[in-house]
């Protein structure tokens, strides 16, 4: 059965139809990666699924249920997650603390236990910190678990952006470009990470510009040109497809491309 | 930097011995009143801290809520007969509920529309007490009825000290306290990506509303405190002019940060005492002063001081 299920979604942005009858199910362990020319609505796909957007129309199950219209934060309670194109971290918290927000649905928070800092709030918080450190270990950032997030490297925040994504402990994990202005090794490793979460029966759902990677780690792909679905099938499929190659280059370039 | 510098309660330590020590200063009882106002400003600016450094969200209105705490002290016992301790509880507990009632939609407000919103907030409290006359003296203020506590009265400079300052320190626990719990971290986290903290689960909405109402509930008791002190309250207190005294003490002192809070108001109460050998340019210098202190310390006094070379903040 499919983690999560969107049909027919459609948006528009004052008469302009950004995403038209898009659709896709994507299962427990399984890479899914939607993929496309710029423009072509990826990351407002993403929005409009995170919650962030409310679609004009279709319709999001996750687990089984419908949650199409559900704020953020209720879809956070129900196991979904997602990183960030342009990176949204807390700058001006560590590291570990980042990590330790994105476990805050697994905490119990209580404003006169925090003030008063009872006993099981601090027992509590050395229990989320291990998690968050964990985690940290888990994408290569351990080492810097106490430095300011806004003093990291690029690569580095969206490595940490991904820990705390995983800190939800998420059923649909949304990855909007993880390897985007990263250089080939910090490429390899989200890779592997990215492997290794789907492995433990995450669905990863991949927005991402670099084909050798999207190629190389998914199961599914979706291509969207102009909002509109285009194809949907397993790698090899889609690179065969001369649709596909045509929304990347243009008529003309599609052409050349053959003849070479 | 030894490491006891970077406990949670290094700085409730050093606080609680500069109280325990500045009396020996002393010369006369007119020190013990200019602390006591300290110690009371300080109390009302961390609770603004904690929205405004902490939640990341600003109060242009909040001596409307220190002018509820005041006012409750003085009506309650006046006019209703209420023990004045009562009255400062139930000034609370109306300043927490006048905050949660218009919290909830003028939170959803972001940068200047909530500043020109809560602005609106004072205003409106502070017109409440400048007409209602019969309740509040109107502009000319009214006597508030001296403190009893089981027969025992609290008037005098050096007790007045010794009772703000113990608000104070409980104050600053409590705010030290919430710094790295779920709470705090959510504060901080709507603060730095308001949609980063919803996609993390943590409901924005609600934060925001405690942090303001925890922000209301010290600026009301901080001034029941100053009102049971002074003997007397006018609406000065719950003035727009207070409001922007408050958020300039935050952000002096540094936001985000307790003990700059207490620094910030202790330069802003005490540094008008000091100018005034400069008489009529008393005002002109302060402006100054607090020009120049925000263009070499943006970040705020305490904060700033944090970061001299060799130590780490």
């Amino acid at each position: 059965m499919s983690v999560l299920s969107v049909s027919d979604i459609g948006i528009s942005f004052g008469g302009l139809k950004a995403i038209d009858g898009v659709g896709f199910s994507v299962e427990a362990g399984e890479i899914f990666s939607i993929i496309g020319p710029n423009g072509a609505g990826k990351t407002t796909l993403f929005n409009v699924i995170s919650g962030l957007y409310t679609a004009g129309q279709g319709r999001i199950e996750l687990g089984g249920q419908d949650v199409t219209g559900l704020a953020p934060d209720e879809l956070a309670a129900r196991g979904l997650s997602r990183t960030f194109q342009n990176l949204q971290i807390f700058q001006r918290m560590t590291a570990v603390e980042n990590v330790m927000v994105g476990r805050h649905l697994r905490e119990k928070c209580n404003l006169f236990a925090d003030l008063f800092r009872l006993p099981s709030v601090s027992r509590q918080n050395a229990t989320t910190r291990d998690a968050a450190l964990a985690l940290l270990d888990e994408v290569g950032l351990r080492a810097d678990a106490d430095k300011l997030a806004g003093s990291l490297s690029y690569g580095a925040c969206k490595r940490l952006e991904i820990a705390r994504a995983l800190a939800a402990e998420p059923r649909v994990l949304l990855l909007d470009e993880p390897a985007a202005g990263c250089n080939a090794v910090e490429t390899e490793e989200i890779d592997a990470l990215i492997s290794r979460v789907a492995k433990k029966g995450v669905a990863v759902v991949l927005v991402e510009h670099d084909m050798k990677l999207v190629m190389k780690i998914s199961d599914r792909i979706l291509v969207l040109e102009r909002g509109c679905p285009l194809i949907e099938g397993t790698p090899q499929q889609v690179l065969a497809d001369p649709a596909v190659l045509e929304a990347y280059l243009g008529k003309h370039g599609a052409r050349e491309a053959a003849r070479a | 930097m030894p490491r006891w510098v970077r406990h949670r309660y290094a700085s409730l330590v050093v606080l609680a011995v500069v109280i325990a020590l500045l009396p020996l200063l002393f010369p006369s009882s007119y020190y013990y009143r200019v602390a006591a106002l300290v110690w009371v400003s300080a109390l009302a600016a961390i609770g603004l801290n904690i929205l405004m450094g902490k939640a990341g969200q600003v109060s242009l209105g909040h001596a409307g809520f220190f002018g509820i705490g005041a006012y409750a002290v003085a009506i309650g016992p006046t006019h209703l007969g209420v023990p004045p301790l009562a009255s400062l509880l139930i000034g609370a507990v109306l300043s927490a509920a006048l905050a949660y009632l218009v919290g909830r939609p003028i939170l959803r407000l972001k940068g200047h529309y909530l500043a020109i919103a809560t602005l609106g907030l004072g205003v409106l409290v502070a017109l409440v007490i400048t007409t209602e006359i019969r309740w509040t003296g109107g502009p000319d203020g009214m006597p508030v009825k001296k403190l009893v506590v089981f027969g025992w009265r609290a008037s005098g400079a050096d007790t007045w000290y010794w009772i703000t300052a113990g608000m104070l320190l409980i104050g600053t626990w409590l705010a030290l306290n919430l710094d790295d719990t779920p709470t705090g971290r959510a504060f901080r986290a709507l603060h730095d990506s308001e949609i980063a903290a919803r996609v993390a689960g943590v409901h924005v909405d609600r934060f925001k509303l405690q942090a303001f109402v925890i922000a209301a509930v010290y600026a009301s008791l901080a001034g029941s405190a100053l009102a049971l002190m002074n003997g007397f309250v006018n609406p000065d207190q719950a003035g727009f002019l207070h409001s922007v005294e408050m958020v300039t003490m935050v952000v002096l002192g540094g936001l985000g940060s307790v003990i700059g809070s207490i620094v910030g108001a202790a330069v802003l109460i005490m540094l008008p005492q000091a100018l005034t050998v400069f008489q009529e340019y008393e005002h002109l210098l302060l402006g100054f002063l607090i020009i120049v202190s925000m263009i070499f310390m943006r970040d705020g006094i305490v904060p700033m001081l944090a970061k001299l070379p060799g130590r780490r903040a």
